[in-house]
């Protein structure tokens, strides 16, 4: 059984860099032995924790996006909780959520479609057509002083 | 306010001016602009825990999180903005609690 997760821990941030990928280069050696595959990895560097762990006020992130049973989750979890380098960890089961998000938004094009063509217009919506977002405003038409030539 | 859209805590704004000539009694019915769930109106679907920029207004100077009939957000993604901030405070993204 192949199930999508992802693994975020957080690395004291004593460590060094060789211990970080050597933290990795674990995680990966468990996923071989169990028959997993890391999909992904993202390493946000340095952050500081909105609160302190224990003595620190900062730490590494990396996350993984692995697949693979839940036999294998329960022996990297296992694995970094014991960890001293480890000082927070999150494993998440992502696979269900996100067949979900993908059919909503499967649906609400199929429905805006619908109605597009229900109102006698192209099935989808041209650049720069409809309600403008926050984002493009580009017509800034506002007075902000005379232009003067120097 | 640029009028269009209200942020999460547009509403408290937006009852100021309705009452300006309610005096002696004389109650004009208060008007409020309708609140919209940010999640539907950006058509965010995935609430996701990483994304620390998108929670931090949901979580005021108190870090708790702030109630539906505050910011609008539907129930829908009201209970996945839920799960979401509780797992970013699991990894520090966010705080627990703040003063």
């Amino acid at each position: 059984m192949n199930r999508k997760y992802e693994l975020v821990y957080v690395v004291s941030p004593d460590a060094t860099e060789e211990q970080v990928t050597d933290l990795h280069t674990q995680v990966e050696a468990i996923c071989q032995r169990l028959n997993g595959q890391i999909e992904k990895t993202d390493n946000w560097g340095r952050r500081k924790l909105a609160y302190e762990i224990g003595a620190h006020k900062e730490g590494t992130y990396v996350v993984e996006y692995i697949l693979g049973s839940g036999e294998l989750m329960k022996e990297i979890d296992r694995r970094l909780k014991v960890s001293d380098l480890v000082i927070r960890h999150l494993v998440v089961r992502v696979d269900e959520e996100e067949g979900v998000v993908e059919r909503t938004r499967a649906r609400r094009t199929v429905t805006s479609q619908r109605r597009r063509i229900a109102r006698g217009l192209p099935p989808d919506r041209a650049p720069g057509e409809g309600q403008r977002g926050d984002g493009d405003d580009d017509r800034d038409d506002r007075f902000d002083g005379p232009e003067v030539e120097r | 306010m640029n009028g269009r859209r209200s942020g999460p805590t547009g509403g408290r704004g937006a009852r100021k001016g309705a009452d300006a000539k309610a005096k002696d009694g004389q109650r004009r019915p208060m008007f409020r602009r309708r609140k919209m769930c940010k999640f539907c109106v950006d058509k965010i679907d995935d609430i996701n825990y990483k994304d620390a920029k998108l929670l931090l207004p949901f979580v005021p100077e108190r870090s708790k999180i702030l109630p539906r009939r505050i910011s609008g957000t539907c129930a829908l993604h009201q209970r996945k903005l839920r799960t979401a901030i509780m797992r970013a405070r699991q990894l520090a993204l966010i705080p627990y609690t703040s003063d």
